[in-house]
């Protein structure tokens, strides 16, 4: 019986993923696709939690759902209704005229083609069984590790040398975000009600934070999911009327955002300098640098994700951004 | 190969094609942004699938690992095009 | 006996669930969908809440499960008002 309502869950599943993505793809209203883009992203979330995946279905619904719609949500609230509606054709964007009708058919038998072969590939990786080594590997070095949440143990210990590059890539994105101009115009003071959800909601959130970057070194959780829900927590700030959303001024800022690229390096290379491998943590004291690594991450991730919803450089001072936009 | 992993995998793949369609022929960015995340959602489907082992096993976790990675770099990069989009359209409208 | 009533609850709260989603499609204009919606949704919420929270293996669990639905409910409030006040101003011209 429990078997049999798993297959019921999961074909529900399928189905609403599927339905969810070919809506949210066809719709020709921009801000009825981005939504649709987020219901899909929470329906993953709970996919995610039902394949046994607790911390990547936490990251899914903070950051694929959450921040990814407000992102593009913000995006769309800026540029005029007919020109992301695909009514107007603004200069930038390509023609479009019968001729279409065969590259339509093309390029659909060529997505085709990639589903049928991405299929036959997994269909031959299924065949050849479980291949376990590497499970197996990190679940007996584990102890050794300094936190026993697997997940983070590979992110910050087994593999940190790629999440040390991943958060390079995140100071890559928003330093081409602040290089691009000015931050998007802001919202309107809050009103008494959203203003006094906003008074108690900040400081849970900011709570929150804390507490999954604790418990990730022994639960699902980690800098990742804490960072997202700081980052929530300044673009709730930022909705509310805040200008700056809660984000430090000038040079501390860019220290915030560097924090995580350089916490790494300045451990590494300290342990380098100690004779150890680099990033090759002693295991009596690879608890504690996890944890010291994982609170710059946090602060970083949160930052480049808050300039991101911001969309440029921070404003100054009121009277130079120009007039604040009613939404 | 279980029932699950094998449909959630397949369910993975569709949704690439999906995604891949919209970005390659969709005449609005935005619609296009939203392609290349949903391509991006169907491999992390994919991944998780092949981690999977059994509804009382513990799961394999270093693709776990990857998808969370992914998810940030996703959420990052579609900053950027957003960025650079919206520059885009400003010089168009300024002349 | 704690297994059927946290199945009652967690049905009950489907059906609220069910009925706020009939309201969302079949009622005529912006404020009495929302009216449902926020109403019912909130109520089912509760009640799954309730009914996950007799299973939790200690207090602990069942108290951040309460914490949950005290935010949505507040969360939901504020969007619902929110939402409401942005369409009569785009009704009324101002």
């Amino acid at each position: 019986m429990n078997t049999t309502a798993l297959l019921v869950l999961d074909v529900l599943l399928v189905f609403s993923l599927l339905s969810l993505a070919a809506a949210a793809l066809a719709t020709r209203d921009a801000s009825r696709s981005v939504i649709l883009f987020m219901a899909f992203g929470l329906v993953l979330a709970v996919a995610w939690a039902r394949l046994l995946a607790p911390d990547v279905a936490l990251a899914e619904a903070a950051i694929g759902a959450g921040l990814s719609g407000a992102l593009l949500l913000a995006a769309v609230r800026e540029q005029p209704r007919r020109a992301l509606s695909g009514d107007a054709k603004p200069v930038h964007e390509r023609e479009r005229t019968s001729i279409d009708v065969t590259l339509q058919l093309t390029v659909t038998l060529l997505c085709v083609a990639v589903a049928a072969l991405l299929a036959w590939a997994l269909a031959e990786a299924f065949d050849r069984g479980p291949q376990d080594t590497l499970a197996q590997a990190v679940s007996e070095t584990l102890a050794a590790s300094g936190v026993s949440n697997p997940v983070t143990a590979i992110l910050l210990n087994f593999r940190a040398y790629d999440t040390l590059l991943e958060l390079a890539v995140l100071l890559t994105a928003v330093l081409g975000i602040l290089a691009l101009g000015p931050a998007r115009p802001g919202y309107q003071a809050a009103g008494p009600v959203f203003d006094s959800l906003v008074r108690w909601l900040v400081p849970v959130l900011i709570l929150t934070a804390g507490y999954l970057l604790w418990v990730g070194a022994h639960a699902p959780g980690g800098a990742f999911q804490a960072g997202a829900t700081l980052a929530a927590a300044a673009v709730v700030l930022r909705l509310a009327g805040h200008r700056t959303a809660g984000l430090p001024p000038g040079r501390t800022l860019h220290v915030v955002m560097a924090a995580g690229v350089g916490m790494f390096l300045v451990v590494g290379l300290s342990l380098l300098v100690l004779g150890r491998p680099f990033l090759g943590y002693p295991p009596a004291w690879a608890g504690g640098l996890i944890l010291l690594i994982e609170s710059a991450a946090m602060l970083a991730i949160a930052a480049t994700l808050v300039l991101a919803f911001l969309g440029g450089r921070p404003q100054p001072a009121a009277g130079l951004s120009g007039e604040k936009r009613q939404c | 190969m279980l029932t699950a992993q094998w449909l959630y995998a397949m369910t993975g793949c569709l949704i690439v094609a999906l995604g891949l369609r919209t970005a390659l022929l969709h005449a609005v960015l935005l619609h296009r942004l939203i392609g290349v995340n949903v391509m991006g959602a169907g491999v992390f489907l994919m991944l998780i699938a092949v981690a999977y082992r059994g509804p009382g096993v513990a799961p394999d976790p270093v693709p776990h690992a990857l998808v969370l990675t992914g998810i940030v770099v996703a959420v990052s990069a579609t900053a950027l095009a957003l960025a650079l989009a919206r520059r885009l359209t400003g010089e168009q409208d300024n002349g | 006996m704690i297994d059927a009533m946290s199945s009652l609850l967690i049905v009950s709260g489907l059906a609220f669930y069910l009925a706020g989603s009939i309201g969302l499609l079949r009622l005529p204009d912006l404020y009495s969908r929302l009216h449902a919606l926020t109403k019912a949704d909130n109520l089912g919420l509760g009640l799954l809440t309730a009914g996950l929270a007799l299973h939790a293996q200690d207090l602990l669990i069942a108290l951040k499960l309460v914490l949950i639905w005290l935010a949505v409910l507040a969360a939901s409030a504020a969007s619902a008002h929110l939402i409401a006040q942005h369409a009569r101003h785009r009704e009324t011209p101002s």
